[in-house]
């Protein structure tokens, strides 16, 4: 590091405005958030709720494609309705890419995998600890296995909410992810990545616990200093994608990971766009 | 925009033996997203509990440090109102007659105590800047953690001088609506993820000047506490007082007693 002085010459000169220069990284490369919601946030009114904001932020921050559920999964029953909405919503905005929200609590949630891939989207997206079960659940390998049959990835987002914030009406503790990797076994060619996940979601760090799948991981969730290269001590750069959880999550949190590590052009186009690719076209 | 953070501590990753190779990671991340100044507080091992030796032994790894970069790191003595003699005592050699510029106070015991009471107005006395953590957990909060209801209740007891509450609670929606009325409560953003909206909350309930950047590293990333002004649909004005210059407004009449340029 640097002495003050030449830190203000250099560094502070030319991160004068993080946000332009946000903006300017953005431009430079594809970049695919595989972590995007729209719909109803049920605890807070989140500011860039409505699809044409979100469209406009992802935008300015150079996103190209945004793999997207919508939260209305999260209590809604009538999970093929909030999917169809989504799909709609998605036409209109054509930057978001449908994952159909999948609630395998549901009677003949099946047929809501068969419509997803009806509506020709890539992926589903589970939210096992708000639908509540587990992932060694018999439901879950079927779920997988159709997923699989259909080309669909499978997108398991682990934790919406700080546990220590939550409502106590409703409670959600981070998916144990233990199970994931004897699941995987018994149902070959699915494509799993998990998001929004904690090392400390399993009995050891979830990195080493499914160092061996080939599971991916988004980064929204990724944090201590320079995170991204400390993940990268456990697992490739082929296992991390660019993911943002936004709108919740300020959508800068995501971008400035990528500056924070230290990455190689490599290891930066793995994360921002190819690793996500090569999943969808496994 | 200048930036400086209010909130730091020793990364704990693996490999990094000493206080010097700590704070040169810290920096060096530092350094990649234009971060200026850091506040530094507590050493390695973390003890919520610390004995007086503990603590001792905490701030001479932090001045340690403060030594080789004394014009990017600012020292906060970390101190237990538990032991609260020792506590004044180390508030004497580390500020008044040390580098350090502000109080850390942890989760050792609540702060609505005259314990605290006494190592605040002593702060104060020195130009200290004082920075109390307080969480609001959905679970339980440890023994002798505090809340912002406990610290604006401490705040209103000391004469108008400022306290910083760190996290804003964690909860925040509830910390703002907590420290709103005591207008000597600043709110630390630092160290809890970065919920869209949480800024803009602040800044209508408590204004611009009353909040200051911070993240919480080493366990919380640069990014996603930055993120929280950068992303935050507020005025560049705004963002700049939150960034820093509250902060330098809150530590300049120590920095300058000391003779510290900035």
């Amino acid at each position: 590091m640097i002495p003050r002085r030449d830190f203000l010459l250099t560094t502070l000169a030319a991160t004068a405005s993080a946000a332009l220069a946000l903006h300017g990284e953005a431009s430079s490369t594809e970049l695919i958030d595989a972590n995007v919601w729209l719909g109803r946030w049920p605890i807070r009114d989140l500011p860039l709720a409505e699809p044409a904001a979100l469209a406009a932020k992802l935008n300015a921050n150079g996103v190209t494609r945004a793999w997207t559920s919508s939260f209305d999964g999260l209590m809604h029953k009538d999970i093929a309705g909030v999917n169809a909405r989504l799909v709609e919503s998605c036409r209109a905005h054509p930057i978001f890419e449908p994952f159909g929200l999948i609630n395998l609590t549901l009677p003949r949630w099946e047929a809501d995998i068969a419509e997803c891939a009806k509506h020709r989207m890539r992926g589903i997206r589970l939210v096992p600890a708000y639908h509540g079960y587990k992932l060694d659940d018999a439901r879950f390998v079927e779920a997988l296995k159709l997923a699989a049959s259909q080309r669909l990835v499978v997108q398991i987002s682990c934790v919406l909410e700080d546990e220590r914030t939550q409502n106590p009406l409703m409670r959600a503790a981070p998916v144990d992810v233990s199970p994931l990797a004897k699941a995987l076994k018994a149902a070959p060619g699915a494509r799993v990545m998990l998001l929004n996940w904690l090392q400390s979601m399993a009995s050891k760090p979830v990195l080493l616990t499914l160092a061996d799948t080939e599971v991916l991981f988004d980064i929204a969730m990724l944090e201590g200093i320079a995170g991204i290269e400390g993940a990268l001590e456990s697992i490739s750069a082929e296992r991390l994608c660019f993911g943002s959880y936004a709108p919740v999550f300020y959508h800068e949190a995501a971008k400035l990971k990528l500056r924070e590590s230290e990455l190689n052009a490599t290891q930066l186009t793995a994360i921002t766009h190819e690793n996500a690719k090569r999943l969808l076209f496994a | 925009m200048r930036i400086w953070d209010l909130h730091t501590h020793f990364p704990t990753s693996n490999g990094l033996a000493s206080a010097e190779q700590r704070a040169e990671k810290l920096l060096r991340c530092a350094d990649r997203m234009g971060i200026e100044r850091l506040c530094l507080y507590m050493g390695f091992p973390w003890s919520q509990d610390p004995s007086p030796e503990k603590f001792r032994a905490d701030n001479d790894q932090v001045m340690s440090v403060l030594k080789k970069w004394p014009d990017r790191l600012l020292g906060f003595v970390y101190v237990n109102p538990k032991h609260v003699d020792p506590s004044l005592a180390e508030l004497e050699r580390c500020i008044a007659n040390g580098p350090m510029v502000g109080i850390k106070l942890w989760v050792a015991q609540h702060c609505n105590t005259p314990e605290v009471k006494r190592i605040a107005k002593r702060g104060h006395e020195l130009k200290a800047v004082v920075f109390q953590h307080t969480w609001i957990k959905a679970g339980e909060n440890y023994a002798g953690e505090s809340t912002p209801m406990e610290l604006a209740e401490l705040a209103q007891g000391l004469g108008g001088k400022p306290i910083i509450c760190g996290h804003t609670g964690g909860d925040w929606e509830k910390g703002i609506r907590a420290i709103a009325p005591v207008p000597n409560v600043f709110a630390d953003l630092a160290g809890s993820d970065p919920v869209a909206g949480y800024t803009e909350m602040a800044v209508r309930e408590l204004g611009a000047q009353r909040i200051i950047y911070g993240s919480d590293a080493s366990g919380r990333s640069f990014s996603s506490q930055l993120a929280k002004v950068h992303g935050a649909d507020i005025p560049e004005a705004a963002k700049r007082l939150i960034f820093a210059e509250n902060l330098i407004g809150l530590l300049g009449p120590i920095m300058r007693e000391k003779g510290i340029k900035f």
